[in-house]
């Protein structure tokens, strides 16, 4: 084996071939049929993409590293379906550039956080989390309440997000701007729910004057898990 | 005494690089000028600052050599070990920095109120901060270091170029300047363990084409007729690294002059794409690349050949082979195809054969030294890296374990599992090798105080060990409450009380933490006096090499 393995041991380019190939077929193997298997990701309805105030506030949700402390993956056992609702399908998350699973649940699950609380609780949540929850350990977020939300590039991101596969349409980008504030409010909002089906278009912050970050923020969270329509879907379908 | 003929141009590479740089310069300054959001004006004004300096040190060593760099000084090659001396000393900085960070932390979640409310403070966006900063900044510049050292001294050439060198080393720690600081300013891709924007990944790339060329240069022109084992790991994590980094980070900028950026993959493809990469980051960054070092120092400090020539042959390949397999088991039980998640779960058992093989391979190189282990306590650090290495390899498949994992899955028993590994081998193994490099490249004879030495290697022992116990209690505890149901068939527990039983064991691991805070602050002082105060070593002087720098 020796003498055998000298030639590794004798030619740089050689080790060099034979780590490379053998360091990618495990990703190989593991991630291209992610891409072909039809079983992936289950053909449901309902799925979409973010309204641009909810895009805008996933963004906030990824800028302030919520993933490092609340996951978004519900598993198929009976203590998380009774706690969280029903597992997590793959499809709720296709059009998630980056997908936001996370691995660690220093606070509960948000995968179906949407509808559980008031937009109230939720602003006043995150401005002090511990009058609400006296025991709890998140950090406050006052800061979000007085971000104005800049509309500038908001067609860009969603031209960004419709080059990467997320089906943007051209009225949807079109309209982007004005949709991102009109979702936070509640008089001028029918068009942007009528783009975005099932939508809820009002102000979230509970401040008329401004659209905030915090406004962006509660319209994802309130979204989150609420595009599949679980009293009409078969897991059995779904088996895989 | 006369000298040879002595002669003095300006190299290709020192033209290469220094136009290389103008021109990122004046790049920078342009999107400085255009930028679309306060992060990225700042970070391109950070690049053509740092870009302009480049340039600088390389006129400045231009101007101030007196000729060409030999390759070799009356017979012995001329190595090339201030770049090394850079990393060293870089890496003791970031070390004691991201280890802060980390207890920091730490409290935040044993005292809420220490989050400040502030966005700049608060959890989410100062834990990419310490994972980076220790990963990345800390192993990284370990890596670097001790791969340049190596790769020079067991192929018996000085390394190749010689402004490449620095510019993967500075140009590395750029990166983590710009990184580190976009993190408290809020730009991130939101991927674990791959947090750099879009620009910052870039410039990675370019750093570590670099790096892969001179590493791979240096090999090509050795004076060895053998590769030595310590670079058939270096050389994997280098590819692997680069791989992983470029498959996981594609991503498209919203302009060319925003910060923000969409990762290419989406979903359930995203996940398996993130964690094929982040298990690997610590297969190839925290293992391999380490491995090297357990593979080159251990022998070194102990006196003694390694044990088993065949066995690091197998343990090299297995290793490899093996570790890129493991990644889905960071998701059990979720949106992943079942097929993935078993594959992640096989791959990931056997894997601890080879684990255990080259952990026998680095424990057994002590056979007939292990006297030392008593009076060296440098040798100590490394050995017991070695053995936390063991133990983690043992914990990571158990848990890896589909039903294992059910249990230990968004629990702090990960957290714990990765600070065994993280603290007991990366760190010893890292903390043994500067101080074997310390006295060596600053031609000292021991460090300057081996009691200071020992009074590190006990704390950070003792951290450790509270920090793990703390983790796994509280870790093992709150997977149980969630589970838990009372008789008449209800949830016992409401999320909040799982995290309020927490609280003292999160006091527990923050005491931890201190102890090996502490234990780092002990070893920069004692780097810094044996440089400025040591005692000369007596027989490897080497005057005309150190001259040459």
């Amino acid at each position: 084996m020796a003498n055998m393995h000298a030639i590794f041991e004798k030619n740089s380019i050689v080790l060099l071939i034979g780590i490379l190939v053998l360091v990618a077929i495990g990703g190989l193997v593991q991630i291209v049929p992610l891409y072909y298997l039809d079983s992936t990701i289950e053909d449901v309805e309902g799925v979409r993409p973010y309204s641009p105030l909810e895009l805008v506030g996933r963004n906030v949700y990824v800028r302030e590293g919520c993933y490092t402390c609340h996951s978004q993956m519900i598993r198929p056992f009976r203590d998380e379906m009774e706690r969280y609702g029903h597992y997590s399908l793959a499809v709720e998350s296709k059009y998630d550039h980056p997908f936001q699973w996370g691995s660690k649940r220093t606070g509960p699950d948000l995968a179906r956080v949407g509808g559980k609380y008031s937009d109230e609780w939720h602003a006043e949540h995150l401005i002090n989390p511990r009058s609400v929850v006296p025991t709890s350990i998140m950090p406050g977020y006052p800061f979000l309440a007085t971000a104005e939300l800049d509309p500038r590039l908001i067609k860009e991101h969603l031209k960004t997000n419709a080059m990467l596969g997320v089906p943007y349409t051209e009225e949807m980008i079109e309209n982007a701007e004005q949709d991102l504030l009109n979702q936070a409010s509640a008089d001028n909002g029918d068009d942007v729910v009528a783009r975005y089906p099932k939508a809820v278009a009002r102000d979230f912050d509970g401040n008329p004057d401004k659209v905030t970050e915090m406004d962006a923020l509660i319209a994802y969270l309130q979204v989150l898990g609420t595009m599949v329509d679980f009293s009409i879907y078969k897991d059995e379908a779904d088996f895989r | 005494m006369a000298r040879p003929v002595q002669s003095k141009s300006l190299t290709i590479e020192e033209g290469a690089f220094a136009a290389f740089l103008v021109l990122l310069a004046l790049i920078c300054i342009f999107v400085t000028a255009k930028a679309d959001d306060g992060v990225m004006g700042f970070h391109a004004a950070v690049g053509a600052i740092f870009a302009a300096l480049g340039v600088y040190f390389i006129f400045r060593g231009y101007s101030g050599r007196t000729m060409n760099v030999a390759q070799e000084i009356d017979g012995r090659p001329n190595y090339q070990y201030g770049p090394i001396k850079f990393g060293i000393l870089a890496s003791v900085f970031w070390g004691v920095a991201g280890f802060l960070v980390g207890d920091i932390l730490a409290w935040q979640l044993a005292y809420p109120a220490l989050n400040f409310d502030l966005p700049w403070t608060n959890f989410g966006r100062l834990r990419p901060l310490h994972t980076s900063a220790v990963i990345f900044a800390f192993g990284g510049n370990v890596l670097l270091a001790t791969s340049f050292y190596v790769v020079q001294r067991t192929c018996r050439t000085r390394i190749l170029g010689n402004v490449a060198p620095w510019f993967v080393i500075l140009g590395y720690n750029a990166l983590i300047v710009i990184a580190g600081t976009g993190y408290l300013l809020g730009a991130t891709h939101g991927k674990e363990y791959a947090e750099p924007e879009w620009y910052s990944d870039l410039w990675l790339t370019i750093v570590w084409v670099v790096y892969l060329i001179v590493y791979l240069g240096t090999l090509m022109k050795r004076k060895e007729s053998h590769i030595y084992v310590a670079n058939w790991f270096y050389l994997a994590f280098i590819v692997t690294i680069a791989m992983l980094h470029l498959g996981n980070n594609v991503s498209l900028p919203v302009t060319l002059f925003s910060s923000k950026s969409y990762i290419a993959w989406a979903g359930v493809r995203d996940a398996m794409t993130q964690w094929w990469y982040g298990h690997n980051a610590v297969g190839f960054f925290l293992t391999a690349g380490f491995l090297g070092l357990m593979y080159y120092f251990i022998p070194k400090r102990a006196g003694r050949p390694v044990y088993s020539y065949r066995l690091s042959i197998i343990h090299f390949w297995a290793l490899i082979f093996l570790y890129i397999w493991t990644g889905p088991h960071h998701l059990h039980y979720t949106a992943l195809p079942d097929w993935a998640q078993t594959l992640g779960m096989v791959f990931s058992v056997v894997l601890w054969m080879p684990s255990w093989g080259g952990m026998i391979n680095g424990l057994m190189t002590l056979s007939g030294a292990w006297d030392k282990l008593r009076t060296d306590p440098v040798l100590r650090m490394l050995v017991v890296a070695v053995a936390f290495y063991g133990m983690s390899t043992f914990e990571g498949p158990m848990m890896s374990i589909k039903a294992v994992n059910s249990l230990s899955h968004y629990t702090d028993w990960t957290i714990g599992h990765v600070h065994s590994g993280a603290l007991g081998w990366v760190g010893d193994i890292s903390f043994g090798a500067i101080y074997c490099l310390v006295p060596w490249l600053w031609g000292r004879r021991e460090m300057y105080s081996l009691k200071m030495v020992n009074w590190h290697f006990w704390l950070s022992t003792i951290g450790i060990v509270l920090y793990i116990t703390a983790m796994w209690v509280s870790g093992i505890m709150q997977g149980l409450m969630w589970r838990a149901y009372t008789k008449l068939g209800f949830l016992e527990y409401s999320f909040i009380e799982t995290v309020e039983a927490m609280h003292p064991f999160y006091v527990i691991r923050a005491i931890g933490g201190a102890l090996f805070v502490i234990g780092g602050l002990i070893m920069a002082y004692n780097v810094w006096m044996t440089i400025a105060r040591g005692e000369a070593a007596e027989s490897e002087a080497r005057p005309a090499a150190a001259a040459a720098e």
